[in-house]
């Protein structure tokens, strides 16, 4: 067993994988990945509703997201080997009230200062980009370079292709600690006590972040949040755009396959209470309430049939947006977290980042504002 | 902790067979070879495969094809049946339309 390499990376989620595949593309093939559990993608890589969008973000997130879908996301299928399914057709973040249009039109005031093209579209208009929503819907923005792919091939791809560049990776290795040798981080320990040991330590285990960041005296502010989802049968094709609403009641689209898949809330999710959160078992409020807010947009699915619900949770930052970057007080130690429920579309964009730091390369764009030690005292 | 790489070294590159067309999952037209092949691209579990071919993702929910896929993978991986573990049931245990399940607990379309 392979047990040093030049890049640990812990965490076997999109991010992760991502992060190795980009290495290796580069290079740097001597890289080892460690998954706590026994399945890739077993986090919010594989549970959560495949928007690849740009529109709606924080506008510290959206230049990483805008250059993802302009030179990373167009060819992904063709560089995994694996049918990703990314379609760029739109989305529409849905309105129904003048409170909510006044939201959009910030949002999509924001977004365009940073060079985003998001435009307010009428009643009229939203019928005519999809006439199957709701006549209640008096408006929405527009972003129609935003888009969706399927997470759960777009996760194995990554990992698939990086299995095949060389890059190593280890199931059901949970990580307990990180050690520094002589002032830097290089050796992660794992609850049976094994150790690995490299000269860079990518740290992308989501929520778990937090705990193993702790053992090296970095701290990253995050909770943890439920979210829930569910997959209707296959339906006939209908729409290829991604759907949101201003209220956040719900969000998704129709997969290739034609199964609509769906996002949302009962309201109790930040009060959770499961006493193993690796149980992740979904709340028996949710899917009915998620089924009724569907239907409150898309009034035609009210026949489509539910086969499956599902719930992860998503590690959610303090102030919304992730950490991604080198920490001061651990040299060595790269963070990759926080991504807060919408790390799936920056993913490609931020694995490539993950491995230009790692070979010292100034990033594609500028990440300063995501820096993981960003927290100063506010009072 | 499993060696993806050891692993796959161990049970040696994919060879064909002759019912390698033999339809696994119905619902959603998965093969035998489908998923031997699979198991040699580093896919383990039945929760990676059902991501990966979709094995047991349509309307049945795996209730037709989960002991055949997970017996197929467990001898592709020359391991005993219960090294792999079955995938997680979950709710609705039956498919149900939105408009019936959005009467559940209340709301306004009750």
């Amino acid at each position: 067993m392979n047990k040093t390499a030049d890049v640990i990376i812990i965490g076997g989620g999109i991010v992760g994988c991502a992060a190795a595949y980009y290495l290796a593309k580069s290079g740097t093939k001597n890289v080892i990945v460690l998954e706590s559990t026994k399945s890739i993608g077993h986090g919010g890589s594989c549970r959560n509703g495949g928007g690849v969008r740009q529109s709606g973000r924080d506008v510290r997130e959206l230049p990483y997201a805008m250059y993802g879908i302009e030179h990373l996301w167009p060819t992904l299928s063709e560089e995994l080997g694996v049918d990703v399914e990314y379609t760029q057709k739109g989305n529409l973040r849905l309105g129904k009230t003048e409170a909510h249009l006044k939201k959009l039109q910030t949002l999509a005031d924001n977004a365009k200062k940073v060079g985003l093209g998001v435009e307010m579209v009428d009643a009229k208009e939203v019928q005519e980009i999809c006439p199957y929503l709701s006549k209640e819907i008096i408006g929405a923005s527009w972003c129609p370079t935003d888009g969706h792919a399927n997470p759960l091939t777009t996760t194995l791809g990554y990992y698939k292709r990086s299995l095949e560049l060389g890059v190593s990776y280890y199931t059901d290795a949970k990580v307990a600690s990180l050690k520094k040798i002589r002032g830097k981080v290089r050796q992660v320990i794992l609850i049976d006590g094994t150790v690995f040991e490299g000269e860079q330590v990518i740290l992308a285990a989501g929520y778990e972040s937090r705990a193993i960041a702790r053992t090296v005296g970095v701290d990253l502010p995050m909770t943890r949040l439920i979210d829930e989802m569910f997959v209707t049968e296959m339906q006939p094709h209908m729409f290829d755009i991604m759907l949101g609403t201003a209220a956040a009641d719900f969000y998704g689209h129709q997969a290739h396959h034609g199964s609509f898949v769906f996002g949302s809330e009962c309201g109790y999710e930040e009060v959770t209470d499961m006493d193993d959160p690796s149980k992740l078992y979904t709340n028996s409020m949710t899917l009915s309430a998620s089924c009724r807010a569907v239907m409150d947009y898309v009034p035609c699915l009210k026949d489509a049939k539910v086969v499956r619900s599902w719930c992860g949770w998503l590690d959610n930052a303090f102030d919304g947006v992730p950490f991604i970057g080198p920490c001061l007080d651990a040299e060595g130690l790269i963070v990759a977290c926080g991504f807060t429920g919408h790390g799936f579309g920056t993913a490609p964009a931020v694995g490539l980042m993950l491995s230009q730091m790692v070979h010292g390369e100034k990033t594609v764009v500028d990440l300063s504002a995501l820096a993981p030690n960003r927290f100063m005292p506010n009072k | 902790m499993i060696d993806i790489r050891q692993k796959l070294d161990e049970i040696g590159p994919f060879v064909p067979g002759a019912d390698d067309g033999l339809l696994v999952c119905r619902c959603e037209e998965v093969t035998k070879g489908e998923i031997r092949r699979a198991v040699h691209e580093g896919i383990f579990t039945i929760e990676e495969m059902r991501r990966y071919l979709r094995n047991g993702m349509g309307l049945c929910q795996g209730q037709t094809c989960s002991r055949l896929v997970k017996s197929i993978m467990a001898a592709e991986l020359k391991e005993a049946p219960d090294y792999v573990e079955p995938a997680s049931a979950r709710a609705p245990m039956r498919p149900i339309e939105m408009e019936i399940l959005g009467k559940d607990q209340g709301g306004k379309h009750e």
